[in-house]
């Protein structure tokens, strides 16, 4: 089964990170994402720039509005994901167990799994 | 990350919010601040068992409300009862803990606090240093120090620019549309100044007090409030674009390197990136404004990844559009170094001359026309500007470059007479 890992926390907590924390954090899950690379579980790995960059386009009968801003206002904003293959719902949390170590504090990771899944490919690294 | 560095960050985060609604409960910067500490000393002691609430905010400011209230009774038993009317809104102190403010409430709250900040009456330094002390929670000993002043300084600055601000009275009227512009306004221009202050001094002096850093976490904090403003997604790109040279800037003996000297691979790519996201979004609204057009510029030297690449023609026509929403011999100047590359000094020597009465005190004009007369090889007077300069340098780094230039000249003398 293909996993989502989705990333959720405080933004404004994740911006105040003194840039060592942040490469800490950055090579403590480089880490864990080589192991499961090595495995050849791992999927596309995404982190998203600041909800304040966010566009949202809302779907309406007849016409789309565009508005500035993220989807919905919340404490908690979706800031990246992982995409994983497990056999099983416990090893996608296992993993999710591993990126929480990684990067402990507050926050949570949401494990969706996948419906449909088209990896493209085309794209170059950021 | 340690427990207590969660809880710090936490608190960090919620206090904007948090001072905001106090100051409205209250009406008093002081009590603000004693009960939001207050409330913090207790969450450290709290949170550590018990975990962070659901909504750290809404603690805090309740928390903070009542010890504010404690504080105002214990200060009664002593001297009568203020009126009631200065305690506004505590009728309903006895409220849920879960009392959710709208989000509508929080912006304007946020920004009334930080719109006392920048009252007019105060100058430019003190509306820095309130800010960084009142909405950015930093110590009077930080701030102190990056203003180069003692503490016991900095703290009477803060006290008597509260005692003004007390002294001209507070905004508490829930602002129209109008006076909300006008506020954000003068709230973005605080904002550049702090980030000014640090960008100017480079922050390497100043690792302990991140001006650069704050004056970006406040210009996030008011996108967030103001989604759809098209002069915040100008002005956070503009302090992006520009911290995102800040490795760059300085060489390892502290020493100016020039945006055209510059190593560009030590530009931070993260945040050009987000601040060429957000001036898309904002040229979206078709309103242009300052500081679009100053982040559509910084924007241009991003992109190009060699100093020869950068579209000197299109900098120059945004500085042309800059003249004529904000006409000011400051930005006449920056226009003049887009037309030196494109014409020649002598081009720009000509823009500048006439703004000799107005800049005549100012550091960056006399090192301008020094470059320009350099350039045409006329050293006799690039040295009179270049000495001119250093004697109005406001930082040491500044100085030493100027004093470059002027051994530039030395050798080139020395040279031409041999």
């Amino acid at each position: 089964m293909l996993y989502a890992v989705l990333c959720y926390n405080s933004e404004e907590a994740v911006a105040a990170w003194s840039r060592e924390e942040e490469d800490r954090v950055m090579s403590d899950l480089a880490a864990v994402e080589r192991k499961y690379a090595a495995a050849g579980k791992l999927g596309p790995v995404a982190r998203l720039m600041p909800t304040t960059a966010a566009t949202t386009l809302r779907k309406a009968p007849g016409e789309t509005i565009v508005v500035d801003g993220p989807f919905a206002e919340t404490k908690e904003q979706f800031l990246g994901f992982f995409l994983v293959d497990m056999e099983t719902l416990d090893a996608a949390i296992d993993f999710a167990k591993e990126l929480a170590v990684a990067n402990p504090g507050v926050g949570a990771y949401e494990i969706r799994p996948l419906r449909v899944f088209k990896p493209g490919g085309a794209l170059e690294a950021l | 990350m340690s427990e207590l560095s969660w809880i710090d960050l936490a608190l960090s985060s919620a206090r904007p919010q948090a001072m905001g609604a106090l100051l409205r409960y209250f009406r008093d910067l002081d009590l603000a601040e004693e009960a939001f500490q207050e409330a913090c000393l207790r969450a450290v002691r709290a949170w550590p068992d018990k975990g962070p609430p659901r909504d750290p905010v809404a603690w805090l400011i309740f928390v903070g409300r009542n010890s504010g209230i404690d504080h105002l009774r214990k200060r009664a038993r002593q001297q009568p009862l203020p009126p009631e009317e200065t305690l506004s809104d505590l009728e309903d102190v006895e409220d849920d803990l879960a009392e959710r403010l709208d989000g509508s409430h929080y912006r304007d709250d946020i920004l009334r606090l930080l719109f006392v900040c920048c009252h007019p009456d105060l100058p430019a330094t003190q509306q820095i240093a309130l800010a960084l002390r009142i909405v950015c929670g930093l110590s009077v000993r930080q701030i102190a120090r990056a203003f180069l002043v003692s503490e016991a300084a900095m703290e009477q600055r803060i006290t008597r620019a509260k005692a003004r601000i007390a002294a001209a009275g507070l905004p508490f009227e829930t602002p129209d549309a109008v006076s909300r512009a006008e506020r954000l306004g003068a709230v973005s221009a605080m904002v550049y100044l702090v980030f000014n202050e640090g960008y100017s001094a480079g922050e390497t002096q100043r690792a302990d007090a991140p001006f650069c850093e704050e004056a970006i976490r406040l210009a996030r904090l008011l996108l967030r409030l103001f989604p759809s403003e098209p002069e915040i997604m100008g002005l956070t790109a503009l302090l992006l674009l520009q911290h995102s040279r800040k490795d760059a800037r300085f060489d390892a003996d502290g020493q100016i390197v020039l945006l055209e000297e510059q190593d560009r691979s030590l530009w931070d790519g993260r945040m050009i990136r987000e601040a060429l996201a957000l001036i898309d979004k904002a040229l979206r609204h078709r309103a242009p404004g300052p500081y679009q057009i100053q982040a559509a510029i910084a924007a241009l030297h991003a992109r190009a990844t060699r100093p020869e690449d950068t579209d000197w023609e299109e900098i120059d026509l945004l500085y042309q559009s800059l003249e004529r929403l904000q006409p000011s011999p400051v930005v006449t100047l920056n226009r003049a170094v887009a037309v030196s590359k494109r014409q020649g000094p002598q081009a720009a020597l000509d823009l500048i001359e006439p703004l000799e009465d107005r800049l005549s005190g100012y550091f960056y004009f006399h090192g301008l026309r020094g470059g320009l007369l350099k350039q045409l090889g006329r050293d006799r007077e690039a040295r009179a500007a270049f000495e001119r300069a250093i004697a109005l340098a406001t930082t040491p780094a500044e100085a030493a470059h100027i004093r470059q230039h002027l051994d530039g000249l030395s050798r080139g003398v020395v040279a031409e007479t041999k």
